[in-house]
């Protein structure tokens, strides 16, 4: 059921996320940036609201009347700031279910996930409080239903002595002391929310938490745009002598609100509980089950840091050496945080497939799925290529690729293959070219694993793709799981461009072993480019 | 696809979407009552009596009592349930015994309903029990009220005064 509702939405996400990275680049797509563009609406609103309260009375008639005096007389600064708070909160919303939807469509939520899952819960309930006390603050209308529908629910509750909705049934059970504690409850939640969005990015390497600037730009002049076109308005004076009969709800922060009236309150309490309880449950509904997580080796490690530095979980830290090699440092894995997704494994310097150790080890590697294994299956996947413009694919697990069966080797996320792999299939003549299919561009599983493989391939990242491997015998596909057909036509019409092209004069500068063939002889090869 | 005309296409699809928040915060308007229609509330806090007569503790039962806690008086705290009736135009609205708060039961019954009616006259009474006694009423107030449309219309106790107010 659960994963029958999560395929259903990414193949919606699939659907917008394809339009939104052709206009915008998959570096400033929206949809892989939402964590980033709350924080970025957070500050937005944080800004806007300190602006704000320069201008904003507390008092039954001071609060009212110093909102309009901004918004009328002040509308180019202070009125603006206005239409910033209120939109840019909205938008923070916007953004947070968004994001909740996006990473349970990409199953972003089990295993070690489930510490950032859990703590999104809080900043869900942390967020509506803030808005929904802003709201009290302006006194108009909408914050007159707003006030007696929050009270109402909370008096609910089995907690109060005296029902707080009775403070608003006339004018005169009315205090202006209420007003400061409601600015101080509108400062102090959204203090408490930013300290569990930082918990919340804790337990990720390299967190977005600034959009990229162009994105970031657009949106302020965006939200410029539509803060002149639309100011936000106050709905007239309160009075607690009328009901609020007509009010222009938020529906983004109060769409529960009418469902008091015709559930009750007792029903949405119970609701907004099993909501609560549902997402906290999620994790483990079902559990994902884990591979065995990744293992130093250490014979192999000479602490040189780069796992540390690619893993995307914070699951490695360095630290002091504990054998007699003569290296500072040496790597150690959290299991506990640890997805093997093998992406230390691509980065470690000592995993060459080149190594003719009968035993291949390196520095790190997966115990269910060792490089070694991984070896024997690009041997074994290369020996089924019989046709010309022969194509071995490195396919992700989670990409287009992943279900594909001839000719592919799969693994957790491409990045855990090292680049010398594909020095290894071409130098040993395994294959005429090396299609590398991962998930979609802006929908990596594993976060940093496409980023980190084209920057491999660009020379830009440690291990480096050596420059004598020839890159028109490499193509890389960004797919999801749902793009197969796209994949498999990238690949027919890389396959038949590789037919094309002249054969490949390329050898490993080491003799050919029985380990690399894959049972057809082939002529030997010459050295080509530096090695 | 020039980099000038792709950083307008950007712009525009960006602000069509924060326009479309624009407009989804305050629209569509929401009616909680029906037009023509106000809201009749019968709210207030207020403590029945106690259960049971304060007794006077013997010596011997003083003593036995801490020293910083000996009393003369032994009073339960155990309020009773108050009733209270709403009638408008002689047809009863709500009726209910309202059970003390607290987890001891000694803090005041409170009540809190609303009632969405239509403008018009109406002839509201309103009748409470916090006594001990079997049948009738300690408090009562009648009134003929002339209900405004999205009037809030209250009907309040004040113990101090042991009279329900009309406001």
């Amino acid at each position: 059921m659960i994963g029958a509702i999560r395929s259903g939405l990414r193949a919606g996400f699939s659907l917008i996320e394809r339009p939104f990275e052709r206009l915008f680049t998959p570096q400033l797509n929206p949809l892989a940036q939402l964590g980033a563009l709350g924080f970025f609406f957070f500050w937005i609103v944080a800004v806007s609201g300190t602006y704000l309260f320069i201008f904003f009375d507390t008092g039954i008639e001071r609060a009212y009347q110093s909102v309009e005096h901004l918004t009328r007389d002040y509308w180019f600064h202070a009125g603006v700031m206005r239409s910033f708070h209120r939109y840019a909160s909205d938008l923070m919303v916007v953004m947070v279910v968004v994001h909740l939807l996006r990473e349970f469509s990409l199953d972003h939520y089990r295993g070690v996930r489930w510490f950032s899952w859990i703590t999104g819960l809080p900043i869900i309930w942390l967020l509506y409080a803030s808005g929904i006390t802003g709201y009290w603050l302006v006194w108009d209308k909408l914050a007159q239903y707003v006030a007696i529908v929050s009270s109402e629910l909370l008096d609910w509750l089995p907690i109060f002595g005296e029902p707080i909705a009775r403070n608003f049934i006339s004018t005169g059970t009315l205090t202006s002391r209420f007003f400061s504690l409601m600015v101080f409850m509108h400062v102090a939640v959204p203090l408490f929310l930013l300290f569990i969005m930082w918990i919340h990015i804790l337990r990720i390497s390299r967190p977005k938490m600034n959009p990229p600037r162009t994105l970031a730009l657009l949106s302020l002049a965006a939200l410029l745009a539509v803060s002149i076109w639309k100011p936000a308005l106050s709905q007239g004076h309160a009075d607690l002598a009328k009901v609020p009969a007509e009010v222009g709800l938020d529906w983004f922060y109060l769409p529960l609100y009418p469902l008091t009236n015709i559930w009750g309150n007792g029903a949405v309490w119970a609701f907004l509980g099993a909501f609560s309880l549902m997402i906290a449950l999620m994790p483990w509904l079902p559990p994902l089950r884990r591979a065995k997580a990744a293992r130093i080796d250490l014979a192999h490690c000479n602490g040189c840091a780069r796992c540390a530095e690619d893993c995307p979980y914070e699951a490695i830290r360095m630290v002091r050496r504990t054998d007699d090699l003569p290296f500072p440092t040496q790597a150690e894995v959290n299991p506990s945080l640890c997805v093997s997704c093998g992406i230390c494994v691509g980065a470690c310097p000592s995993s060459t497939p080149f190594r003719r150790s009968e035993d291949l080890k390196t520095g790190i590697d997966l115990p269910d799925y060792s490089l070694k294994e991984l070896r024997e299956r690009v041997i074994a996947a290369a020996g089924t290529l019989t046709k010309p413009g022969r194509v071995l694919v490195l396919a992700c697990e989670h990409g287009a690729a992943g279900g594909r069966l001839d000719g592919t080797v799969v693994m957790p996320c491409v990045a855990m293959m090292p680049p010398s792999l594909i020095d290894f299939v071409l130098s040993r003549d395994l294959a005429d070219g090396v299609a590398v299919a991962g998930c979609a561009e802006s929908a990596c599983y594993n976060r940093l694993g496409i980023q980190w493989t084209e920057q491999r391939f660009a020379g830009q990242r440690d291990p480096y793709l050596r420059k004598r491997v020839p890159r028109d015998r490499i193509a890389t596909i960004w797919a999801s799981a749902l793009e197969v057909t796209k994949a498999q036509s990238a690949i027919a019409s890389f396959a038949a461009t590789i037919a094309g092209l002249p054969p490949l004069r390329l050898r490993s500068p080491l003799p050919v072993s029985s380990l690399s063939r894959p049972g057809k002889d082939r002529e030997p090869a010459e050295v080509k480019g530096d090695s | 696809m020039t980099r000038g005309l792709r950083l307008a296409g950007q712009f525009v699809v960006i602000a069509a979407l924060f326009a479309g928040v624009a407009w989804l915060s305050d629209r569509p308007v929401y009616r909680q009552i029906p037009e023509g229609a106000g809201m009749m509330m019968l709210t207030f806090v207020h403590g029945a009596d106690r259960k049971g007569e304060c007794r006077r503790l013997s010596p011997e039962e003083i003593a036995k009592l801490a020293p910083n806690m000996r009393r003369v008086q032994d009073c339960p705290r155990v309020r009773r349930s108050l009733y209270v009736e709403l009638d408008i135009d002689g047809r009863k609205i709500y009726a209910a015994d309202l059970a003390p708060t607290g987890i001891a039961g000694d803090g005041p019954s409170r009540v809190y309903q609303r009632f969405v009616m239509p403008a018009g006259k109406y002839d509201v009474a309103v009748r409470m029990r916090d006594t001990a006694r079997a049948d009738g009423f300690d408090h009562e107030r009648r009134g003929t009220i002339d209900f405004a449309p999205s009037q809030m219309f209250v009907i309040d106790y004040r113990p101090e005064s042991g009279e329900f107010i009309f406001r």
